[in-house]
């Protein structure tokens, strides 16, 4: 299906390109609120463990994910090993692998060159965005929505590192504490429209709070509860998702 | 360093790009579609709590309190940026006061 809509009207193609990519950027506004004081933070303490600057933009750059960058300097600080501090990072971003899963399942009409670099850009706050935004999928040009909303953020996040460790805390503490709640207000903001919407909904995720509640008092890895919880409360979902809510 | 900051990338990279093949592979039934579409708001479930009990340290109710404003103010259909910014502003208050 998006091969098609490719190569027919190219000129109203690249009218719709500007219009998702504008959308795109706004819908990404609040990832970057929160990137911006969690990157500044980051480069902050990855300068603290000893990494050069070059090496606190490269981990942002390649690795693009808060909590394992977060672990990892944390981990170099206490003189952990290699393998240690790889294996860390895998089963924190496993969750990704739910969630890609997830957000392809949305979007399998598109094109795997669209598909790759939607899934290299994934984190919980894009996901999250991208998966409340399921109709950009099945519209013409609407992959630009999602390139665009990732690419901010991405840009926000290493911006964010980079000036950390070089300049150091440049938001005043309290004002950066304060601003910790940032993606935790998004994710409550992309929640709650749904939820309005389908009481269900909320039932999903409230079970997957207390899932996730529990599996880590049991396991006390962030990791695994999270995607425990996430596999878990989900699964809710085959029996409490009514069937047209799914066929969009 | 640079080996540890290529192995982060790998191990993080591998997960967020192997569905991108596996939906075009796999033909699954309806029900794997209902739980992959229901996976976003256990999501998010998982990523709000209890994480945000610990957005200021040692007082987890303020994370709480940041929290419900933002989900009041998302009620009535304000604007996400609002919503967001209303949380901050919440806990910068509560944190200074409290």
């Amino acid at each position: 299906m998006g091969l098609q809509t490719n190569t027919v009207h190219s000129v109203d193609q690249n009218t719709s390109a500007m219009y998702f990519v504008h959308r795109g950027a706004f819908a990404a506004l609040p990832i970057v609120f929160g990137y911006l004081p969690i990157g500044i933070t980051y480069g902050v303490l990855a300068k603290q463990a000893g990494l050069s600057l070059t090496e606190i933009t490269l981990m942002s750059v390649f690795v693009f994910a808060g909590a394992a960058q977060f672990v990892a300097v944390s981990m170099m600080n206490a003189g952990a090993l290699f393998v240690e501090i790889v294996l860390a990072t895998f089963v924190l971003n496993l969750r990704h692998f739910v969630m890609s899963f997830s957000i392809m399942n949305r979007l399998r009409s598109a094109s795997l060159k669209w598909k790759i670099p939607i899934s290299l850009g994934l984190t919980d706050e894009t996901f999250s965005v991208a998966s409340l935004y399921p109709k950009e999928g099945q519209k013409k040009g609407g992959m630009w929505f999602y390139a665009s909303m990732i690419l901010v953020s991405y840009f926000a996040w290493i911006l964010g590192s980079l000036a950390g460790g070089l300049l150091g805390e440049v938001i005043p503490d309290a004002l950066s504490q304060s601003m910790g709640i940032a993606l935790y207000a998004m994710f409550i903001a992309l929640l709650i429209p749904s939820v309005r919407n389908e009481w269900r909904i909320g039932l999903i995720a409230v079970l997957s709070m207390m899932l996730n509640y529990i599996a880590y008092k049991i396991t006390g890895n962030q990791g695994w509860s999270i995607v425990l919880a996430t596999i878990l409360a989900g699964a809710s979902g085959i029996w409490l998702l009514p069937q047209e809510e799914v066929e969009e | 360093m640079i080996a540890i900051i290529i192995g982060m990338a790998v191990v993080t990279m591998i997960p967020r790009f192997l569905p991108a093949f596996v939906v075009d592979k796999w033909v699954y039934p309806k029900w794997v579609s209902r739980w992959l579409n229901a996976i976003p708001y256990a999501a998010l479930g998982a990523l709000i709590f209890p994480w945000i009990t610990g957005v200021i340290e040692g007082k987890p109710y303020i994370g709480v309190i940041g929290g419900l404003v933002a989900a009041v103010l998302a009620f009535f259909k304000i604007n996400t940026i609002i919503v967001v910014l209303g949380a901050i502003i919440t806990v910068f208050i509560f944190n200074t006061v409290l």
